[in-house]
């Protein structure tokens, strides 16, 4: 039986002034699988998301979530489709002039009608996740970029996302931490069901995690599939991209 | 279709249990634990769950068995209890929220703070004008081309806002004066006011307001900007002294623009207290500008151009101090920007006021 895609991109392009960024991306992301999208820098991976998420307004293409156009959406409609899905910015972006609880608390607020103590529990629970139960009340300056990169993933998951968006989340750290956010998105996937998107470029991650990739090379998609479909897929690019980062 | 229902003194739970569904299950379990006392807890009917429902249950769990003793979740369906298992809360400690600092403890920490704030600051104080000074006659160290820079930046694109405030201030002095000067057949000394005043006082605060606000804020947000991003440790590394580097021009450039800013802010002041005197006073031009010229003394005018430079150099140093301060991201930046305006403009009102108690 044939799986219907959490998320279907359709000739999607995407531009900035006159330049080409993505040239007619198609992919169907299937639910409860880990994509990586990967490619060398520049190649358009957070443009990519950024666009998926309509976070950047795609030139043209079709972009939808459970099979629902989102493009057309208003406000509203598409706050709906957000609200099940999480995004992990490269950076964190945590909110830096209240806590880590309260950056967590956001989503919790503003969308349910959650009352204290339940949320106080959700809260605790997430951050224990990622390994914060320490760091519950302090402010994101005062936290190390990977304990910033923590607390933005429990932000994320706040409202249990059906959809994780990651971007480029073992950027900058030890290769322990990097295993160890690895494994808690793979048990979110296995535990909860979560579908997740990763762009990437630690080979290490892509081999512990991925279940699908998305290959882009200067804006163009060059393959979809499995990691090991890839790897004998004869693709010059893929081939160097995965020799050149064996070490 | 959601279920809560106590039967056998077992608490039944059935349906959805998420964050939209859990009030519909606050309010109903609320009256039913008014009369019941449940010793079991029965999930099996739950069909799905979030963090937010396992937390929920645990409240209740806890509750019941704050009353009863030791109760079990039952019969949770193998997708509910892998939920359950990854959101459990029952055996995380608790946070500590931070101890709150008595007011005494704030206190001296406000005064300690400000203590080293003052030994900070007079520390750079003291390194801007060594290098300021050396800079004069060694340009070794400083971006070439940044005094001209910072001068347009700083002076020439400040002109029109100084000349707009400064040319409706003297506008507003001269007609509110001019009513009762009028009654008085004083007409004539519609000069002195606006002289003295414009002189005196209105031009060199007005113009060091308007560059703290303007000026004192980019110097701040800058080195602000630089100090988060790393930009003034690099300059370090690379052996160069970002008090050199960066301040120096802007400090240089300063010292230049301000007087001049504070000439153009009289002679504007001047002409929009003119326009009365002329317009409404019905004196001429002629007597106007003698009486003027008669009233403003050389002392009177090195007095505003002296202070308007120190107020220049106390809003570099300012805004030099919170930028090189500043603490955390973005956030630290715009606090940075923020107090030094703020301590900019305080500090220009004191030692005006100082001024003018010296040279009355």
């Amino acid at each position: 039986m044939k799986t219907t895609p959490i998320i279907s991109v359709k000739d999607l392009v995407a531009k900035y002034g006159d330049k080409t960024i993505l040239d007619g991306i198609s992919v169907d992301i299937l639910p409860n699988e880990v994509t990586v999208i990967l490619g060398g820098s520049g190649c358009g991976k957070t443009t990519l998301l950024k666009n998926i998420l309509r976070l950047y307004e795609p030139f043209s293409g079709e972009v939808k979530f459970w099979d629902q156009d989102i493009l057309g959406l208003d406000e509203e409609e598409f706050g709906k489709i957000l609200k099940q899905v999480g995004m992990l910015f490269q950076n964190g972006a945590l909110l830096n002039s209240v806590s880590i609880y309260e950056n967590v608390s956001i989503p919790l607020e503003q969308h349910t009608k959650l009352t204290r103590d339940i949320i106080d529990r959700i809260i605790r629970v997430k951050l224990n996740l990622v390994n914060l139960s320490h760091a519950t009340y302090l402010l994101p300056s005062e936290l190390s970029g990977g304990m910033k990169k923590r607390a933005a993933l429990a932000r994320a998951l706040a409202l249990d996302p059906k959809i994780l968006f990651c971007d480029e989340p073992s950027a900058g750290l030890d290769p322990l931490t990097s295993a160890d956010l690895d494994n808690l998105l793979l048990s979110l996937k296995q535990q909860l069901n979560m579908t997740i998107v990763i762009v990437t470029h630690e080979l290490a991650s892509i081999h512990r995690i991925a279940d699908k990739i998305i290959f882009l090379d200067a804006g163009k998609m060059l393959f979809f599939g499995s990691l090991d479909e890839a790897k004998k897929a004869g693709i010059p690019q893929i081939d160097t991209f995965f020799e050149v980062g064996k070490f | 279709m959601n279920i809560v229902k106590i039967e056998n003194n077992t608490l039944y739970f059935g349906g959805v249990m998420n964050s939209g569904s859990i009030p519909e299950f606050q309010l109903a379990i609320s009256k039913l634990l008014k009369t019941e006392k449940p010793v079991m807890v029965d999930i099996a009917g739950i069909e799905s769950i979030d963090s937010a429902g396992v937390a929920y249950l645990e409240i209740v769990q806890e509750s019941i068995e704050n009353r009863s003793g030791l109760v079990m979740l039952n019969g949770a369906s193998a997708k509910v209890a892998s939920v359950i298992d990854a959101y459990s809360s029952r055996k995380l400690e608790i946070p500590k929220l931070p101890r709150k600092e008595s007011f005494f403890e704030s206190l001296g920490g406000a005064i300690y703070k400000a203590k080293d704030s003052m030994a900070i600051s007079l520390v750079l104080a003291a390194d801007i004008y060594y290098w300021s000074f050396v800079g004069l006659f060694n340009r070794s160290g400083q971006r070439k081309g940044t005094f001209v820079q910072q001068g347009v930046a700083l002076g020439v694109q400040a002109l029109p806002i100084v000349a707009l405030l400064s040319f409706i201030i003297g506008f507003i002095l001269a007609l509110q004066s001019a009513v009762q000067l009028r009654n008085f057949g004083a007409n004539i000394f519609i000069a002195d006011l606006l002289a003295v005043t414009m002189v005196r006082e209105m031009g060199p605060i007005l113009t060091a307001i308007i560059v703290a606000g303007r000026s004192g804020s980019a110097i701040a947000s800058e080195v602000a900007t630089m100090s988060v991003t790393e930009e003034i440790d690099a300059l370090k590394m690379m052996a160069i002294n970002p008090i050199r580097y960066v301040i120096v021009p802007k400090f240089h450039a300063i010292t230049l623009v301000m007087p001049i800013l504070v000439a153009f802010s009289i002679l504007v002041g001047e002409i929009g207290g003119g326009i009365i005197a002329l317009g409404y006073l019905d004196l001429s031009l002629n007597s106007f500008i003698s009486r003027t010229v008669e009233i403003i003394t050389l002392k009177d005018l090195l007095i505003s151009l002296g202070k308007s430079t120190f107020f220049a150099w106390v809003i570099v140093v300012i805004g030099s101090y919170f930028g090189f301060q500043v603490k955390g991201g973005a956030e630290g930046v715009g606090k940075a920007t923020t107090s030094s305006v703020v301590a900019s403009i305080f500090a220009v009102i004191v030692f005006d006021a100082m001024f003018s108690l010296l040279y009355l």
